[in-house]
């Protein structure tokens, strides 16, 4: 069965807000939808930066001055659930998504265009829920796990409000999955096969697998949260004959996939920017889809490496550690590609490509503590540390946000058809790369030494190094501001780009800067070898 | 940012001859399906380990009364097969016939729903009364939920293959196919549930 578009509804679709307006329009085009994502998370990603400046700055004395102790753990509960659920998902699946996977399908839209604009209208309602619990009863305390039974007996408004919030978020985020599934597998233009695609897409369509299958267990487990909450019920309350370690399993089964829903993206966004800055062909295509296959199946079976200090029975530990050792495989496959892609290349050092190197570079390190925090000894050493804390944010901070920015310059010329400033872009990055490892790296030490993670106040020989760790964050924050410059002054001065600034072989470069509404005029093209550097540019079709 | 002029687009999209694309949207809702599937599975896994791991205090009940279920188990059974019955009628372009389904269809699953609340009003046990009732409650009414957000969707579909006016004919099939894959879904569920809530 086939479905005809009524040329009178696409007229009447298209009557929709024009110029800026149209950003805060309920607006169905995949591009606005995607810048929309884009804006709306890098606001939560200042509030959630503010947040974490003021953990650090807390941090820079061993005792509780700064804020109260509560109020503390308030902030790092929000800080941990902003970044994740309304900085890093939504932008490196929600915005890039939107943005691209249209064009590397060769669709005019989505395959679900309405669902999509409501899977993102669902996010600032929720996130301003989130920050407005603050000014409840507190916001919630039990940080970004919400571990019963600390979720439990913390007040109860703010966790309550956290749940909703979270759950909306979670739709939203199923609602993007669907849309992406149907769109990289049904949309595709004739002719395309699915070998052809940009390895973004194989990396979103992971993704997608990953949060549509775990995204529900979620949802189910924060719904008996709230009834233990509300209604008194006992599911984690061992005081009611519940089961914490329940809570445990449910809980990781979806937030240890949700580490590859953060990451596989950003592994698909590093593959596309690589090649084109490195002017060679994405080495190993088909070793790149089957990798990011194998960490969707083996990322689903490994989520109880995270509770190897809960009871868990030895056989147990012993499968989790195998398997997630097993995932350091694939993993490494990518890592040695994209080493290969731009060894002996032609490599332009601009912004996008300093950040997709800052990448490389960091992943590194949280990809080999990864594999440290998978052995059981050495886990229940460091559990809950601030050793955890350094190789979380190696990976979220150091890869997916590297990513992040590196995307956004890499694609900004497309969609604003302005260049952004090499000048500032390359001073964000030392910035941010100095303040990023000054900050993290230390905090390996501090874990190893034992310094608990989320308590305000720690031991008096552990200042000097947290003080330094703080200095970073400080660098951090300092790294936004000409970050944010460049994007202003770029979008009013900046250069204009063409439709086509690096020369890049992958469909979106084919319409112009930027792009018309249903993205291309006329047919769209059909990129056989998105990769196929090296060669010239007139032999490519 | 230069604003993007959208009024040449609509002129070419109005001379052109319709574009056409395959009907995904039987797509869509499967991989919904698969979603919705993973959140009762969330439920099992739990309910299975706290039947694994946490004895019940003494003297909880937890032997459930077979009679209503597995009247609730004909009725949805059943209520697939009437439900298929309103596509096939449909497809031969017999809206009466169709419509007359369906409202049998969504009277089934009112009995189920009045017979699960029977149920519940007959139980011996309370939500907050032990790990089992909850989670016995949880499940139930989860899935009670989706069943009245089906029946919900059958009593609108049946509204829509009215004679006149009505939007479900032969030619537009996809509202009652959505439906009709969506109570099955629910069906199979309660079926699922029935095994490892009241036979295990």
């Amino acid at each position: 069965m086939t479905i005809s578009i009524d040329p009178q509804k696409t007229n009447n679709e298209s009557l929709q807000p024009k110029g800026w307006l149209r950003y805060f329009s309920f607006s169905l085009d995949h591009k606005v939808i995607g810048i929309q994502y884009l804006v709306c998370g890098f606001l939560f990603y200042l509030i959630g930066g503010t947040l974490a400046s003021a953990i650090r700055i807390e941090l820079a004395s061993p005792m509780s001055d700064f804020m109260p102790r509560d109020v503390y753990n308030q902030v790092l509960t929000l800080h941990g659930t902003i970044m994740i659920f309304l900085w890093i998902v939504p932008v490196v699946n929600g915005a890039f998504g939107n943005y691209l996977i249209p064009f590397y399908v060769g669709a005019r839209d989505m395959a679900f265009p309405r669902l999509n604009a409501v899977a993102f209208w669902l996010i600032p309602p929720s996130g301003l829920m989130l920050v407005a619990s603050y000014f409840v009863e507190g916001a919630a305390q039990a940080g970004w796990t919400a571990y019963p039974p600390l979720s439990i007996t913390t007040p109860q408004s703010g966790q309550i409000i956290w749940i909703l919030s979270v759950l909306l978020l979670g739709g939203s985020s199923i609602f993007g999955g669907i849309n992406f599934i149907a769109t990289i597998i049904k949309l595709r233009r004739p002719g395309l096969k699915l070998m052809q695609l940009p390895m973004y897409c194989w990396a979103m369509l992971g993704t997608s697998l990953l949060v549509v299958l775990s995204t529900p267990v979620l949802a189910g487990t924060l719904i008996l949260l709230s009834f233990d909450i509300i209604a008194n019920t006992g599911f984690f309350n061992p005081v009611l004959g519940g089961n914490v370690v329940v809570y445990q399993h449910l809980f990781w089964f979806y937030s240890h996939p949700a580490v590859y829903i953060m990451v596989l993206p950003a592994f698909g966004l590093v593959s596309e920017i690589l090649p084109v800055h490195a002017r060679k062909p994405l080495f190993g295509y088909t070793t790149m889809v089957f990798s990011i296959m194998g960490i969707v199946v083996l990322g689903l079976v490994v989520w109880a490496h995270h509770m190897f200090t809960s009871g868990t029975p030895p056989w147990m530990r012993l499968f989790f550690t195998i398997a997630t050792a097993f995932i350091a495989v694939p993993t490494g496959i990518k890592f040695f590609n994209w080493v290969a892609t731009l060894w002996g290349g032609r490599i332009s050092i601009n912004s996008a490509m300093l950040f997709s190197c800052g990448f490389i570079i960091n992943f590194v390190f949280g990809g080999i503590t990864g594999v440290a925090l998978a052995q059981v000894p050495f886990d229940i050493h460091v559990h809950d540390t601030y050793f955890v804390v350094a190789h979380f944010h190696y990976i979220v901070y150091g890869g997916t946000v590297f990513i992040i920015f590196s995307s956004i310059y890499h694609w900004f010329p497309k969609v604003a058809g302005k260049m952004l400033n090499e000048k500032l872009g390359i001073l964000h990055f030392i910035i941010t790369f100095i303040g990023f490892n000054l900050c993290f790296a230390p905090q390996h030490w501090l874990g190893l030494n034992g310094m608990p993670r989320r308590v305000a106040e720690y031991d008096p020989q552990f200042q000097f190094v947290n003080q330094i760790s703080s200095l970073g964050a400080l660098l951090m924050a300092i790294s936004t501001i000409p970050f944010i410059i460049n994007v202003f002054l770029s979008v009013r001065n900046g250069k204009n780009a063409g439709d086509n600034p690096w020369n890049a072989l992958t469909p979106e470069w084919l319409t112009s800067s930027p792009p018309p509404v249903e993205n291309w005029e006329g047919e769209a093209p059909l990129v056989e070898e998105p990769y196929g550097y090296g060669k010239e540019i007139s032999e490519q079709k | 940012m230069t604003t993007i002029d959208s009024s040449k687009e609509i002129q070419k999209n109005n001379s052109e001859v319709n574009e056409t694309h395959e009907d995904f949207r039987m797509f869509g809702l499967i991989t919904f399906l698969i979603a919705d599937g993973m959140t009762f599975a969330g439920f099992f896994a739990a309910y299975l380990t706290y039947k694994a791991v946490n004895p019940l205090p003494d003297g909880a009940i937890y032997e459930l009364e077979l009679p209503i279920p597995t009247l609730n188990t004909i009725l949805l059974l059943v209520s697939s097969a009437t439900f298929h019955k309103a596509g096939k009628a449909l497809l031969k372009d017999k809206n009466s016939d169709s419509q007359k389904w369906l409202f049998f269809t969504a009277f089934l699953g009112i009995i189920f729903l009045i017979c699960q609340l029977f149920e519940y009003f007959h139980l011996p046990f309370g939500l907050t009364d032990n790990l089992f009732a909850s989670t016995f409650y949880a499940l139930t009414g989860f899935h009670g939920l989706h069943v009245t957000l089906g029946t919900l969707m059958i009593l609108i579909i049946a509204w829509q293959s009215r004679i006149n006016g009505g939007r479900l004919t032969s030619q537009n099939m996809f509202p009652l196919e959505a439906v009709e894959l969506y109570w099955h879904f629910v069906d199979g569920i309660w079926v699922v549930l029935f095994i490892i809530l009241y036979l295990l």
